[in-house]
């Protein structure tokens, strides 16, 4: 089977989660075996809740029509405080997109439909798509189909980065920053949900969904 | 002048006054009536619902003498069909001497420490589930009370805003799954309210009985946030939040979910 680590987990010791149910052992929890452990207390007091839907202080998309990486750093960092932010590939926001690849190649269509099904990426827990042979889908989010169409690679690019600069108020996380979270699991923290050359396998599937 | 004074009264009536988004009170269902026919009659039925073997387990504990002053729940409480009824739909409950709420298996460690003179149990472990629903099934069918005791209502709000609060690394609240999109599917099974009626309750997916504070762990690695400790106090707010988002709607313990 192509994907070595999760195909064991999902055919180890327990029977494979039902789609979704139980979620957090069944998904998350491959990286984050802390579910069955007791924890001491890591963290102090959560920060107060920043309301409904909010995230922290944002950088406002539509006043920031271009806005280096040099700046986008310096304000993740006066912003909230957290180290490791040089660990991401510098962009360059251009319009309402991130034009050049993050990694400075071209991404692999076929690892990224691969990643797109793969439920650690948790692209199909919200969304549908063009995958026939899987029955667990999300519905929480618009169906993948022709997306292709509607967005250029650019566009793709920055939604799978930092989505919330296309509606603040967004469920779809930021698969490529680590700033402004509140309380991440400490085997997650300091590192994007993807990588950069993950995020451009699956901008350039993205990109084939055309109908 | 009449008509705005009777504005402020409508006003002050709705207590507590519901957040945009947070579902009112005829529209809260439990999990039960997202489930599908087989697991339901697996509920439904005591001879085939798993969770009653736990119930067993704990009536025998409740008549079994413990600890260093070698008495047992019933020693102190009697027949707990009548004495247990009702006392899980108000849990948390505000205990005076700690100043703070505490949780139905906190309170039963409580009573093992002061009274029994007994360690604790610990978190999850059989004896502590088999109590808990053991208790809590004399309440089933009871509507859900917990939260009305005015002294707790700093905490309900403690835990309102944690259950707002976006977290981890996926950044999503509870809110954005349990009160603007439950009917919908996550990774293909439906998202429910996530209302606290059957706890402890039968997943069939953990293949036992488990507390809510296993759910909510469970929950926040989902989100891959850490998730907080057994018996936390951010714990305690959230389910005692939970219970009073579930105010009127009747315990089911112990429940089966998939
Ligand atoms: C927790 C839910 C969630 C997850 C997980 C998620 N998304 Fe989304 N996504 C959304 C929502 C909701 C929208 C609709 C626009 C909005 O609200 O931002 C969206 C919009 C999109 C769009 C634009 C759709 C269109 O054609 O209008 C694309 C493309 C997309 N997501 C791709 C992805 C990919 C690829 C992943 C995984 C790497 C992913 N999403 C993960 C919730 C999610
Ligand atoms: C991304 C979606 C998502 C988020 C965010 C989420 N949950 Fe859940 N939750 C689920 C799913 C899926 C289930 C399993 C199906 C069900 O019971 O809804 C579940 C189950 C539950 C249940 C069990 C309901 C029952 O009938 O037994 C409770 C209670 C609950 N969640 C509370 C919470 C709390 C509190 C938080 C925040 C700490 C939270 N959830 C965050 C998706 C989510």
């Amino acid at each position: 089977m192509r994907f070595g680590p999760l195909a064991s987990h999902e055919h180890g010791a327990l029977p494979p989660p039902p789609a979704g149910e139980g979620w957090g052992e069944g998904v998350s929890a491959i990286k984050n075996p802390q579910e069955e452990r007791a924890l001491t207390r890591a963290f102090g007091a959560t920060s107060p809740a920043s309301g409904r839907g909010k995230r922290g202080s944002r950088l406002d998309f539509s006043s920031h029509n271009r806005l280096t990486v040099a700046a986008l750093v310096a304000a993740s960092l006066a912003l909230a405080g957290v180290a490791k932010a040089e660990s991401l590939a510098p962009y360059t926001i251009i319009g309402d997109g991130i034009p050049a690849s993050l990694t400075g190649s071209p991404g692999d269509a076929v690892r990224g439909r691969a990643l797109v099904l793969a439920r650690t990426t948790t692209c199909i827990l919200c969304h549908s798509g063009p995958f026939p042979e899987t029955p667990f889908q999300g519905d929480l989010a618009p169906d993948l189909t022709g997306a292709g169409n509607r967005w250029t690679a650019s566009q793709l690019r920055l939604r799978l980065v930092d989505a919330s600069r296309f509606n603040p108020q967004t469920i779809m996380p930021s698969y490529y920053r680590h700033d402004g979270l509140v309380r991440v699991g400490r085997n997650f923290a300091g590192e994007p949900i993807l990588s950069a050359v993950e995020i451009e396998d699956i901008v350039a599937y993205l990109a084939t969904l055309r109908d | 002048m009449r008509f705005w004074r009777a504005i402020a009264v409508a006003l002050t009536a709705t207590v507590p006054a519901l957040l945009a988004g947070e579902i009112p009170p005829e529209a809260r269902r439990s999990g039960y009536s997202f489930m599908g026919p087989d697991t339901r009659a697996m509920q439904d039925d005591d001879t085939s619902n798993p969770g009653m073997l736990f119930v067993l387990d704990g009536e025998a504990l409740w008549g079994k003498k413990t600890g260093r002053a070698q008495n047992s729940c019933a020693d102190c409480h009697g027949d707990a069909r009548g004495s247990m009824k009702g006392v899980a739909a108000r849990y948390p409950a505000f205990d005076k001497a700690l100043g703070r709420p505490v949780t139905l298996d906190q309170r039963i460690n409580l009573c093992r420490s002061n009274h029994q003179q007994a360690t604790p149990l610990p978190y999850e472990s059989r004896d502590l589930l088999a109590l808990s629903a053991f208790v809590a099934h004399q309440s089933r069918g009871v509507p859900i009370t917990a939260g009305d005791d005015p002294q707790v209502r700093p905490f309900v709000d403690q835990g309102r805003d944690l259950f707002m609060q976006r977290e981890g690394q996926l950044n999503l609240a509870c809110s954005n799954c349990h009160d603007d999109n439950f009917d919908k599917r996550l990774a293909g099974a439906p998202i429910t309210q996530g209302q606290p009626t059957g706890y402890p309750l039968y997943r069939l997916e953990w293949q036992t009985l488990g507390s809510l504070e296993r759910r909510l762990r469970s929950c926040m690695t989902g989100v891959r946030a850490q998730a907080y400790d057994y018996g936390s106090p951010e714990l305690v707010a959230l389910e005692l939040y939970l219970m009073s988002r579930a105010r009127g709607l009747p315990m089911e313990t112990p429940a089966v979910r998939p």
